[in-house]
Parts: C-alpha cells; structure tokens; sequence
C-alpha cells in the first residue's frame, strides 16, 4: 500500500462491479439497496483484516526469525497477504462509496473497528506458534478462497483466484514446518503442541456464522464459512496425525474480534503499525 | 481493413517491450505475462496489467516505467488499469522466454500443477541453469523476490534461483 494508486482502476469501479456482480448472479436488484452493500463491506472488511493483521504478525519477523531461509519465507508470506489486504481493502473503500482508501482504512481505524479473527492478532510466540497458527488460519483460508473465486462479485471473485494461488503456497509451506517441527526433536514436539493447545480455541471463531455472513452467501458475493469445518478438520487432522501432535479437546471459545471486540494485543499491534501514518498523515513515498 | 487505433495499439505494444521486470531484467513485460491489453481511443490509451504476486513491490515500478516509456514516445494520456481475472500464472510464459530465464542464471518454472499437500522431499528436482545437474536441493521455497525459490546445485557447488510455478 504505496501512495501510488496509479494501478487500483478494477478496484477504482467499485460500485458498479458490485451492482454488475449481483445482476451477473441473477439476483433480484433490490438486493442492492445500501444495507446489502453495507453488509458486503462489513464482510470485505473481515477478509481484509484477516490479511492485514496477521501480515503485519509476520512482518514483526523480518530480521528475527530462527534461520535464514524462514526469514525470507516469513516475509514473503507476509507481503502476499498485505498485497491481499490492499486490494480487498480498495474494494471495500469503493463499496462503501465514502472516499476512504485502502490507507485511510488500514492506518487510520481504531481496533474497535478491525474485523479480524482474534487469532491473527495473537502475539508470535516462539517460533512454533507462529507456524502452527499459520497453517490453522492456511488451511481455513484456502477453503474460503475456493469458494470465494465464485463470488457473484466480480472483482472479489478476481481477487480470491489470485490469493488462492498464494495461499496453497503458504499452506505447502506451514504444513511442511508442521510436521518438520511436530516430528521432530523432543523440544520441537513440545514447542509445537503446546502451541496447538494455546492455539486451537481460537480457531472455533473462524467457523462462525452471524447475520453478514448469511446475507453475503444469500446473495452469492461471500460464503458461510460454518460449512467449510468437516473439509478443514480433514487437513488439520492429515498433518497434524503425521507431525505426531495431538488436537486438543474443544472446550474454552474465545469469539467477537468479527464485531470489533479483540484482545488486548491488537491494540498494542496497530499502535505500532499506524503510528508512522498517523504521525505523517497523507505521507506517500 | 486495419484502422488507425489497431496501428497505434501495435506501436504502443512495440514500444511496451522496452518495459522490463526490474527484477528479472531479460523478460519484457509481456513476456513476464503481466501486460494484458492496450486499449486505444481518442482521449486516452488504457494499459491493462495484472500482478504477479498480491503484494509485489515491482508492480509499482512497472507501472510507472509503462506511464514513462509511453510518455518518451509522446503519448502522454496513458494510465494503467489493474485487473486480477484471469489470475496471473506462470503457464502464459513462452518457451521463448523460459530460455531467457534460463541464460539468465535462473532455472524456469515447469508448468503449474497442483501438488498442494506434496513435501518438499518427494518432489521432482529442478536441472541446475548452469550445469544442468539434476543433483540439486531446495534450500527455500521462498527467494529474494516474491516469484523465486533458491535452490542448491550439488554437483556446481552453486545455488540458484527458481521461477516459481504458480
């Protein structure tokens, strides 16, 4: 998210490709009254800020991580998903037709108002929760992406194809270090599973369903991710049976980072990662 | 019958393979496969682009080489749209250009597959663009830019760069 928009001209018709997308999904068109598209920014902005927090996460490793090679591999994972977020975050600006950017949503919303599972905003831990939780949040996000690539919303849809190309990578990528960290040393093993126990309660939320949900798969622009669980719990449990880890029982459900309700570590996160917007506003490089 | 906004849409396409990846200096953006279309009319010339990678910071480079390049020609009402359908893959490079890759130091992508689950120990391996050993290692799926994966040749003794396949 430069300050050159000179590319963002997809994006830039966005109200119109979201009329376009609903008659393209041979929708009633009074599905598009202002509620309807209140409800898909609401949605596009749980997606985007899915990406942007957890991005910003892998961005705090930039420089840290254990090797070399994990380092570049974090970062690169990390600039797909800001990349992710930017292009939602347009299309949500443009949805909601007040003039507000990809920027001015990213750097200048308060954590009330962030829409992310309150698993992305999660501190990194040591190394083995950053990739445990990534590969949960991989494995749901390549489910949700699917689907989304036949969105009745054009652009979203164009969007979604393109993230799931990166998404399948991250999901080759954290599934691998799964199993490398889970079948590995005693220290690794244990690493790795106590990171999928302080981890796997979070991961109920993802699953979710609420009213945005249901009207954006009603009207074929968004998808209810309730459904995609059984598929999901198939992958987790593939990878997490051959790195030797053991899925907690469900119990604690920790929930409400879709309505702007978080932990107390999002706060502190985006303190860091506005402060230089916010202390320069309109600043472009 | 070629009208006059065809001849100027060959031009300008002419004048775009001036426009490289900043990164990969040897492909032209069309050969990269991110130049879509140029769409011609009276007022404006519209260059239509799609991203390699979500978050690639060479797209804003191109794009501003683009806007340059055509403004060096005269054409100073071009401006760049982005779309992301259909999704960039690296299939839509030629053969042409994967040996330009090739010469380049970097060994190609092979064609894009769905090998989602595959660990990294079962799959094939890549010829090294040096010395064409097939005795070579992954050391990171990951690379300098967003696009390449850095490799190990065993029998050169050097690493190398893969163009991803996506």
């Amino acid at each position: 998210m430069s300050g050159d928009d000179s590319g963002n001209g997809e994006a830039g018709t966005g109200n119109r490709t979201v009329s376009d997308g609903w008659v393209a999904g041979a929708r009633s068109r009074t599905a598009t009254s202002g509620i309807a598209e209140n409800v898909l920014f609401e949605y596009l902005l749980r997606l985007a800020d899915d990406r942007l927090v957890l991005g910003h996460r892998l961005s705090e490793w930039c420089g840290h991580a254990p090797i070399l090679e994990e380092d570049i591999a974090v970062a690169n994972i990390a600039l797909d998903l800001i990349g992710q977020a930017s292009a939602l975050l347009k299309l949500a600006g443009d949805v909601e037709g007040k003039g507000r950017s990809d920027d001015a949503l990213a750097y200048f919303r308060d954590a009330i108002e962030f829409r992310n599972a309150q698993l992305v905003e999660l501190p990194n831990g040591d190394f083995a929760t950053t990739i445990v939780r990534q590969f949960l949040f991989d494995a749901w996000d390549v489910l949700v992406l699917e689907r989304l690539t036949a969105s009745s919303n054009a652009t979203l849809a164009g969007i979604a194809a393109k993230a799931l190309k990166e998404a399948k990578y991250h999901l080759r990528h954290s599934a691998e270090w799964v199993r490398m960290l889970g079948d590995g040393t005693t220290e690794s093993h244990q690493r790795a599973q106590r990171a999928l126990d302080d981890l796997w309660p979070y991961t109920t939320e993802l699953f979710l369903t609420d009213d945005v949900d249901r009207a954006v798969a009603a009207n074929g622009a968004g998808t209810d991710a309730e459904g995609l669980r059984p598929a999901w719990r198939q992958t987790v449990d593939r990878v997490f049976g051959e790195a030797t880890l053991t899925i907690p029982k469900d119990g604690f459900t920790p929930r409400g980072g879709r309505t702007g309700r978080h932990t107390e570590h999002l706060g502190r996160m985006l303190a860091d990662m506005q402060s230089l917007a916010r202390a320069h506003p309109g600043a472009s490089w | 019958m070629v009208t006059v906004a065809e001849l100027r849409r060959e031009e300008i396409l002419r004048w775009l393979e001036e426009v490289k990846d900043p990164e990969v200096p040897v492909l032209s953006i069309r050969e990269l496969g991110v130049l879509r279309d140029v769409e011609v009319s009276n007022e404006r010339v519209v260059v239509v682009m799609t991203p390699t990678y979500s978050g690639c910071p060479a797209m804003h480079a191109m794009e501003a080489e683009v806007v340059q390049t055509l403004a060096r020609h005269g054409v100073s009402n071009a401006e760049v749209r982005t779309v992301y359908s259909p999704a960039w893959t690296t299939d839509w490079m030629s053969g042409e250009a994967k040996a330009k890759l090739e010469a380049y130091g970097i060994a190609p992508p092979g064609p894009a597959g769905s090998d989602d689950l595959v660990p990294l120990r079962r799959r094939v391996a890549t010829p090294c663009p040096y010395c064409r050993s097939v005795n070579t290692t992954m050391r990171s799926e990951f690379g300098s830019t967003a696009c390449k994966a850095i490799l190990f040749c065993n029998s050169c003794d050097q690493p190398f760069e893969l163009f991803k396949a996506i």
